[in-house]
């Protein structure tokens, strides 16, 4: 490295790292005020849009953006809409998406989403006004520590109380968001600082002598690696959304034509491998496919590359892959074995370590050492064939609407197709988004998979929009979720960010209500939300989507769906809301009760997979699996 | 539960000790004892952080502080092969009868006296913990007023310095 502690050059393309900003012409130094080096500072990272509200403490930086070419500010209705509006424009192109929110409330309303994307690994850099410098303490009007307030949720943040120190804290701050494991960076500058004379000039030097993210991997670790995936006998590969963020869907493909192993995707993964691939098992976890479930169940090597065994995808731990032994490639060297002990640990970028996997095991393979796994994955064919993904109708008899929520969403997949981004709030219709849309590309699914906020759907799925113009974005939101955040329809009918919103309106919070039907006697404490049935509409989605100057439509039957879903298809000039009136006491499946071992899993209530003679006896020998664990 | 003892070496700026102590609050962690000082670099900060605590959540708050932006390096020290070292001031009730018991004590552990009163003796003793344990033990029977004692300080034996090694990575 050199001596000025500059970290190499690590970002994606699209993103400047510091060291290709270096490579410019130096602009000459000039004179600004604080405000002024901030927007140059955001011009020269190419910053093309940010999303904010002003407010006191921020006034001074939204003189200059007034004047800025490059800069589109975006006015949302919220901060926490500005919050998700740059993680969806990050999520989507891969770009550090930018938010921008004034002091002590607005800060504070920033939380959730910065918390989100730390969670989620989205590279975003969030700007906030700070009281002045000498009231910071005292406790001043709109004071809040955000810097303290969000150090437990941020890669990293900063106190900028000197002007002079704006070119190089922002430099800094989109470097760090969006290199290593990427993730949220916070700036918070005093209104003095912004107000302040100073001098502008870039490129800044970059002084991170502690920050130094392991890209390449350990060869030796690679071996290793490769030895085991020649040795299995059941190998899986359990695909994180580290694949994702690395932008290796290319060499993962490649990885899987060459070695020929079944693949399940995690939430925040789908479509890092295409789900018409025949090796793709489907998405692992508390409702993932039978398949995929009970792959990693009967594996005998996990090759985790951007995973980190969340507990929504492992169950009950102890139980988790009982007879495998585990690769874990993480670029994040405290995921690894921090939830299940790794036997082959390697520290890299998942893009890197899928290219030198695919050299080990070619080698191997030209030797003559290649795995042979032609028995597994007939076995894993067949769970798959054995356990598509289904619904059961609803009985019209007793429930008030006939539309199943499933059948919605597969039409969608299927008319808005897999060029279309779909962003996904919290709750079942999230899970049926992830199962029965099929995902062909990356970056095509986008959701609150680690802190599960509902309300992101429709920020994020603006911010998608921005980043992404010339694509068909849905927004896919339960009649929950979107009453938390749908005022952002103002921001995008008057920004011309034409989004298209499904709610899938089952008047209630859904899967709460499913977890009261199954584990509360359904007794339904606080899940009815009165949006559609016994005649409520409060309120009516298609008047509130007609107030906001969107077009509003409804669809309650199942022979409707095809026809109002290429009626919004074909509106691009303004944002259209289809209330997707669905039957209430739709459940997702399969499911994996809280806490138990995923040798549990259920295709219905009180359903376990009905397996053929082989397969039974196969779970039954299975030591660990505890079939009186509920 | 074992005791460990972490030298971090950290960038010297504002809110370092806040973003490093909210570390350890927030995976679970009890500091038992924490010291932080410039070191012979101005520019950087050295936190000795002593915790109770098993092998493997040690490897994983091990790596989370490796993951601060701020922090340089993070050695754990072992007893055997460093010095580690605490400083205690102790009140005890001394009065004409028991001062010169109490002297003895203070001689035989090699502490010093650096205050007198005529009911009481503040001592000041420097050492591991378990020196100062002992010293503890034997003052208490005559009425412990008031304890006061620094986090532990702690230096790897032998030629080698960790800034050293610590600023070759960086530089």
């Amino acid at each position: 490295m050199s001596d000025t502690g500059a970290p190499t050059a690590t970002a994606p393309a699209q993103t400047p790292s510091p060291a290709h900003m270096a490579q410019r012409t130096p602009r000459t130094p000039v004179e600004v005020t604080g405000a002024q080096s901030l927007v140059l500072s955001l011009e020269a990272m190419d910053v093309d849009t940010v999303f904010g509200i002003p407010g006191g403490a921020i006034l001074p930086a939204y003189d200059p953006l007034l004047d800025s070419v490059k800069v589109r500010h975006i006015l949302v209705r919220h901060e926490q809409g500005a919050g998700h509006a740059a993680q969806g424009y990050a999520a989507a192109s891969g770009k550090v998406g930018v938010c921008m929110a004034t002091s002590g409330p607005g800060a504070t309303n920033l939380v959730t989403p910065i918390a989100d994307a730390y969670m989620d690994s989205v590279p975003i850099v969030a700007i906030t006004g700070q009281v002045n410098s000498s009231a910071i303490g005292s406790d001043a009007f709109q004071e809040a520590d955000i810097r303290g307030i969000t150090m437990p949720i941020t890669k990293h943040n900063y106190l900028v109380t000197d002007p002079a120190e704006i070119p190089r804290v922002i430099a800094e701050a989109f470097h760090i968001a969006s290199t290593g494991r990427p993730g949220p960076v916070l700036v918070d500058i005093s209104k003095d600082a912004l107000q302040a004379r100073t001098t502008f000039s870039w490129p800044p030097r970059i002084d991170l002598p502690g920050y130094r993210p392991v890209l390449r991997p350990h060869s030796k670790q690679i071996r290793e690696a490769a030895k085991l995936i020649a040795a299995a006998q059941r190998p899986i590969l359990y695909i994180g959304g580290g694949v994702i963020r690395s932008r290796a869907a290319e060499e993962l493909r490649r990885f899987v034509e060459l070695t020929q192993i079944p693949v399940v995707t995690t939430l925040m993964a789908r479509g890092a491998l295409p789900d018409s691939h025949p090796l793709h098992l489907g998405m692992p976890g508390m409702h993932g496919s039978v398949p995929a479930v009970t792959g990693l169940q009967k594996a005998d090597l996990l090759i985790t590359i951007g995973a980190r065994f969340d507990d929504r995808v492992t169950g009950q731990l102890s139980t988790f892959a009982p007879e495998a032994l585990v690769i874990h490639a993480d670029i994040d060297p405290a995921e690894i074995s921090k939830n299940r002990k790794a036997d082959v640990p390697i520290v890299g970028d998942a893009k890197a370590v899928l290219v030198d996997l695919i050299e080990a095991v070619d080698n191997d393979l030209e030797a003559g050492n290649g795995g042979d796994y032609a028995a597994w994955r007939e076995r894993v064919q067949g769970w798959k064939q054995m356990f598509p993904l289904g619904w059961t109708e609803p009985d019209l008899a007793e429930d008030d609407s006939p539309l199943s929520p499933q059948f919605v969403l597969q039409r969608l997949g299927e008319i808005a197709g897999p060029e279309a981004v779909y962003v996904a709030g919290v709750g079942q219709h999230q899970m049926w988004a992830a199962q029965f849309v099929q995902y062909e590309r990356p970056n095509a699914w986008i959701n609150s998979g680690g802190l599960g906020t509902m309300g992101y759907a429709v920020p994020a799925a603006m911010g998608a929009k921005v980043s992404q113009p010339d694509r068909t974005v849905w927004a896919v939101d339960g009649d929950g979720c979107f009453q938390m955040t749908n005022q952002e329809l103002a921001t995008c009918t008057i920004n011309d960010i034409p989004i298209k919103v499904a709610v899938i309106n089952n008047s209630s919070l859904g899967m709460v209500r499913q977890w009261q039907t199954l584990f509360y006697n359904e007794r339904y404490s606080n899940t009815d939300l009165h949006t559609s049935h016994a005649g409520e509409r409060v309120p009516d989605f298609v008047k509130l989507a007609d107030a906001y100057g969107c077009v509003g439509l409804r669809c309650e039957r199942p022979e409707d769906v095809d026809d109002v879903i290429a009626q919004a298809m074909a509106i691009n000039d303004r944002p259209v809301v289809i209330d997707f009136v669905v039957h209430r006491d739709a459940m997702v499946w399969p499911m994996v009760p809280a806490g138990v071992s995923n040798d549990l899993i259920q295709v219905a209530k009180d359903e376990a997979p009905r397996w053929d003679r082989e397969e039974s006896e196969a779970i039954e020998q299975d030591p660990d699996a505890d079939h009186d664990g509920r | 539960m074992s005791t460990h003892t972490l030298s971090v070496l950290v960038e010297n700026k504002p809110g370092v000790l806040a973003r490093i102590a909210s570390l350890f609050s927030r995976r679970g962690f009890n500091i038992s004892s924490l010291a932080v000082g410039e070191t012979e670099r101005p520019e950087i900060s050295r936190m000795t952080v002593v915790v109770d605590v098993e092998d493997l959540p040690l490897e994983q708050v091990t790596k989370q502080l490796n993951k601060l932006v701020e922090v340089l390096k993070v050695v754990e020290l072992e007893p055997s092969s460093s010095v580690q070292r605490q400083v205690m001031l102790i009140k005890v009730k001394a009065d004409a009868g028991t001062r010169s018991q109490v002297l003895e004590m203070v001689q035989m552990f090699r502490a010093k006296v650096v205050d007198v009163a005529t009911e009481s003796l503040t001592i000041e003793a420097t050492g591991n913990s378990d020196k100062l344990r002992a010293l503890l033990d034997v003052l208490e029977p005559y009425g412990v007023k008031e304890l006061v004692q620094s986090g532990m300080v702690a230096i790897g034996r032998g030629p080698r310095s960790i800034t050293d090694r610590a600023l070759t990575k960086v530089s």
